[in-house]
């Protein structure tokens, strides 16, 4: 019981990057903005977290800095594609080798520096308990922050007038224009919110899961996170469903070999990714269902003049 | 911030759009992007403590000051050039293959592994035998996001991806085990290929390939397949105006297996070429990320075979000058990187100009025209 508790536990560790990185990409595609830089926001907002919690020695700061790190980095992609139009998938991939090439700039200095993990919330009495204790109650706050971060955007998406309006400029840009809706700035703030959102994943990555900085640390977890949109079909309930799916296959992949499987290394770390195309295969092909919740102007330039 | 539509002032900017392009605009705006990124790079470098003439003179022009400079250059707008005009098709017809890094790979390991099959005493047929299981390699990696496109409607962005980590896997798994030079002293790293294997150098004492020729051919040949035949014209349509294509009977469905079926041949040739010129066996890392930043090149070239050329060269002068800063100066290898996000980013931006023109208009004369 005690092995499945602690396998349970870097399970969650793993998702949680997840979570955060493909909420924020949600929520911003909800709002008709396809934005493939979150590799990149995640990389800025590790190296941010990083360097902020190494000199300052505080990991709330570090936190602050990783979510501020995120958000910049996605205001020059709102400022490009929202206010310059430029094509949205090229501005996207662009953010991403920005990114990694900043990221690997700032923290050049940091690499193998160690960095005492993020502190686990101490609940007294609930976090002794056994099993239980660890599984529900000994995590950092950003794993709690995390899960409360799935039924607030439910609830804002679909219960808040400011959600509705978001997601009708997602759906229909010209429409909520012609109603009065101010869709560049709903949508500048919906960009930002993801890189945010992004950044923190980064901030986990960087402050709790594998507590140090090095280069291009993110291994593709932004683009799974972009996969995992799809997966969920634009549903912030699945999302949380595909990240733990996720953190499962790459927990899975390194216990695989402790099992007395003679696999080589590297066929176990391409799960992931193979895993990926397979639930996108398995998504896609049903291209009615595929489309329900996808967002009708997502990626299309808005100019009111057009 | 302020939104430019909500500000309150007398005058403001409005983005007209133009009738058509404008031709001087798609010339400049490359120029004007190249400017600010040196704009732009002086304040990082001097943000970094360094002095910006000197750090400019390291990056362009020190690396390109001599004969052998320039062979390098060529080295490395070799790759570059090929996975970016690949990738120039597909991104035409608004098809985004963004693996091409992946597909350079699949290409280095079935080139590369006919060479160490052949050995030493292979005969001459080798080297173009290797050539075309480069391009067949990375073309079956670019088959299967083609195949998930067209069969099951899946995001080429994300497989094409997510199919580049695999490659880099699958290629790590073949230096450290099967494929693992027995007397390499246990360091993850093929055989040497043998002689016939390697593409003949051009100039004695450079690193000159055979390559390059086949790289500046392939852009002609590009040309010509773009500006002349059918199958061009048909890429260009399906890319601007997707209902019109699909009246013309254009099947879209075609068109993203060619172009990812070309795409991949192209990179997974590069890919050959870097495992038969430079490097001269296979290594757990080919590549220093040119599928990635052949992306770069592809929109610096405007899309356009030529262009691509010549973006492929500056692109390539960014790596020769990140290496020379770093000796020089002792700046790290990741100032090639930004500066290669930058002139992409500043490119993107000033693109807004190709296709609108800028307005300072009078509120009342909105409020009149409106």
């Amino acid at each position: 019981m005690e092995t499945l508790a602690a396998v349970l536990v870097s399970v969650i560790g793993a998702a949680t990057p997840l979570v955060f990185a493909a909420v924020g990409e949600l929520v911003a595609e909800k709002s008709g903005v396809l934005n493939l830089g979150v590799e990149g926001m995640m990389l800025i907002g590790a190296v941010a977290a990083f360097a902020a919690a190494l000199t300052t020695g505080s990991a709330t700061l570090g936190i602050l800095a990783g979510a501020g790190a995120g958000a910049i980095l996605a205001l020059i992609f709102a400022l490009l594609t929202l206010t310059l139009l430029a094509n949205q998938v090229a501005t996207g991939l662009a953010l991403t080798i920005f990114g990694v090439g900043v990221s690997a700039l700032i923290g050049r200095s940091f690499v193998g520096i160690p960095l005492q993990r993020l502190q686990q919330l101490d609940l007294p009495g609930l976090s002794d308990l056994p099993i239980v204790g660890t599984l529900l109650f000994g995590h950092d706050i950003l794993v709690y922050l995390s899960i409360l971060l799935i039924p607030a955007t439910i609830w804002f998406l679909d219960r808040s007038r400011a959600g509705l309006i978001l997601r009708s400029i997602g759906e229909n840009h010209a429409a909520a224009h012609a109603l009065g809706h101010p869709v560049i700035a709903v949508r500048y703030l919906a960009v930002m919110f993801g890189g945010a959102m992004a950044g923190l994943g980064g901030a986990y990555l960087s402050l709790a899961y594998t507590p140090m900085w090095a280069e291009n640390m993110t291994a593709g977890r932004g683009w799974i996170a972009l996969a995992l949109v799809v997966f969920a079909t634009w549903r912030p309930g699945r999302l949380l469903l595909g990240a733990y799916l996720f953190g499962g296959i790459t927990v899975a992949q390194l216990h695989v070999q402790g099992f007395g499987f003679d696999v080589p290394s590297q066929f176990l770390s391409m799960l992931p990714y193979v895993a990926t195309i397979g639930v996108l295969v398995a998504i896609s092909a049903d291209g009615a269902r595929a489309r329900l919740n996808a967002p009708g102007s997502l990626g299309r330039i808005f100019h009111p003049d057009a | 911030m302020i939104w430019p539509n909500q500000m309150e002032s007398n005058v403001r900017p409005r983005l007209e759009t133009r009738i058509g392009v404008s031709r001087t605009m798609v010339y400049a705006t490359p120029v004007l992007a190249l400017l600010l990124t040196m704009a732009c790079g002086s304040i990082l470098f001097a943000a970094l403590g360094q002095h910006p003439p000197a750090v400019l003179y390291a990056f362009f022009i020190q690396p390109i000051s001599s004969a052998y400079g320039l062979a390098e250059l060529t080295v490395k707008a070799t790759p570059l050039v090929l996975c970016a005009i690949g990738l120039s098709f597909g991104f035409r017809a608004n098809i985004w293959n963004i693996g091409a890094e992946g597909q350079l790979t699949l290409g280095a390991i079935a080139g590369g592994g006919l060479a160490l099959w052949a050995g030493e005493d292979a005969g001459l047929w080798v080297l173009p035998a290797m050539m075309l299981a480069g391009l067949l390699g990375g073309a079956a990696w670019a088959a299967i996001p083609a195949y998930l496109k067209t069969r099951f409607n899946a995001n080429e962005i994300l497989t094409s991806l997510m199919l580049t980590y695999v490659a880099i896997l699958l290629l790590s798994y073949l230096v450290h085990g099967p494929w693992k030079d027995p007397e390499g002293y246990s360091f993850p790293q093929s055989r040497m290929f043998a002689d016939s294997a390697l593409l003949p150098l051009l100039t004695m004492g450079t690193r000159l390939h055979l390559g390059a020729p086949i790289a500046l051919f392939v852009a002609l040949a590009a040309w010509w397949v773009m500006a002349r035949m059918f199958i061009g014209f048909q890429i260009k349509v399906v890319g601007l105006t997707p209902a019109a294509a699909g009246l013309a009977g254009f099947s879209v469905r075609r068109l993203t297996w060619i172009t990812l079926l070309t795409g991949g041949a192209l990179a997974g040739l590069a890919g050959l070429f870097e495992v038969a010129g430079p490097i001269g066996q296979l290594l757990p890392s080919i590549s220093p990320g040119y599928g990635f930043t052949a992306i770069i090149v592809a929109f610096l070239g405007r899309l356009h075979p030529l262009g691509i050329l010549f973006a492929g060269l500056l692109i390539a002068l960014s790596y020769l000058g990140g290496e020379t800063v770093q000796i020089e100066l002792g700046l790290p290898l990741a100032v090639a990187g930004v500066f290669q996000g930058m002139l992409l980013f500043f490119l993107l931006a000033t693109d807004v100009l190709v296709r609108y023109r800028i307005r300072w208009d009078r509120r009342s004369t909105i409020e009149e025209a409106g």
